[in-house]
């Protein structure tokens, strides 16, 4: 028995000088050419982008009469750059937005005008704002987000950050990435806040740097290939709190109008390829 | 009624390119919801497209084919103008047609 366990223990430390060794190998892999072979596969994609239903099908409820008010957001809806402009819209959010007395990214700002202007209940577009992976069709919001999401396609991130509101918010978004709870003790810059990490393959943006930042919002809204499903930031975001073992936020809250007011601002100046795809 | 399809035709050297993006579920009949139940089959049965008229692609598709499917032909003769119609009937009898004009 004896020597079956010094003969066990010795295949342990075999074993695990093994790992560390295929570790090592691991890391260096050419990430620049992993990340170029990447972008290929994605570029075939984006040529035919399922998520151009959800931008056709968007563009219908924009200009369509809904709601209990029958008006249509076309002729009542301020996205910020007057009532009914979508071009370019997208890029230039989050921003403030004086009527509301808040600053408000793409989602919250659709959703504040379908409940303000149209008379739909917070309530009703809150109960499912995302697509599950059994729903054949993604939520109405889902779709408007998408259509102006492309009517920004290929134009440059435009946040107003000289505005004094938006400037907080983007503060208060900095200090949300480097809030660090919940049972594992993690901050969204954990994972998001220094250069070079990754999680198994996936290389993960810095999120305080331009470049790492625009990784961050680029490609959302976006169409998910896993469950052909189509989703938007507002998912995206608290999808990290849901890794990160936090509760996830409410439906349009605060605090991910603020991360991505801290994500997209620092993203800015930089080119915004309309909705993307996604593995 | 089924979601309109997204059509683009362009000529590419001297073939037409043509791309057609569908809104559809594609159930295969495989998968079960919340409640355990078998969510049933769902597909586009019947492909055809059609240069001015004159059917060039017929084909059949079966459930192993993705939600929102996307198909790419390429097509010899066709000239700027040319009308493209692609339709589509799924296993419930449900049909969809819609045409562009090649670019």
């Amino acid at each position: 028995m004896r020597t079956l366990h010094a003969i066990g223990a010795c295949g342990a430390v075999a074993a695990l000088s093994l790992t560390s060794g295929a570790f090592a190998q691991a890391d260096s892999i050419d990430h620049a050419k992993a990340d170029a072979e990447f972008a290929k596969f994605r570029a075939e994609m984006e040529a035919s982008n399922p998520a151009e239903l959800n931008e056709m099908k968007g563009e219908g409820l924009w200009n369509a009469k809904r709601g209990p008010k029958n008006a249509s957001l076309a002729e009542t809806c301020d996205l910020g750059l007057g009532i009914g402009k979508v071009e370019g819209a997208y890029v230039a959010s989050p921003r403030y937005y004086p009527d509301a007395d808040k600053v408000m990214d793409m989602e919250r700002r659709i959703v504040w005008c379908m409940v303000e202007k149209q008379g739909f209940k917070f309530e009703d577009i809150a109960r499912k704002p995302f697509q599950g992976p059994n729903d054949a069709n993604a939520p109405e919001i889902t779709d408007l987000v998408t259509f102006v999401a492309g009517q920004s396609r290929n134009m440059k991130f435009a946040v107003p950050m000289k505005e004094p509101k938006v400037k907080e918010a983007w503060a208060i978004g900095k200090e949300i990435a480097s809030f660090r709870a919940g049972p594992f003790d993690f901050s969204c810059n954990t994972c998001h806040g220094t250069d070079g990490k990754r999680i198994r393959m996936q290389n993960l943006p810095n999120l305080a740097r331009p470049e790492g930042a625009i990784r961050g919002v680029l490609g959302w809204p976006g169409y998910r290939m896993t469950g052909g499903v189509m989703l938007t930031s507002q998912w995206r975001m608290n999808d990290c709190f849901r890794q990160q073992r936090f509760p996830e936020p409410k439906y349009v809250s605060d605090t991910i109008t603020y991360l991505l007011t801290y994500m997209t601002g620092t993203a800015n100046g930089q080119l915004y390829k309309g909705p993307g795809i996604k593995r | 009624m089924a979601d309109p399809m997204k059509i683009r035709a362009q000529i590419k050297g001297d073939v037409c390119d043509i791309r057609v993006l569908m809104s559809h579920p594609m159930e295969t009949g495989q998968r079960k919801d919340a409640d355990g139940k078998t969510i049933p089959a769902h597909f586009i049965q019947t492909l055809t497209v059609a240069l001015n008229g004159k059917t060039v692609v017929s084909g059949q598709t079966a459930a192993a084919v993705s939600r929102n499917p996307v198909f790419g032909f390429k097509v010899r003769g066709a000239k700027p103008g040319d009308k493209v119609t692609v339709s589509w009937t799924d296993n419930r009898g449900a049909k969809r047609s819609d045409e562009t004009t090649v670019a």
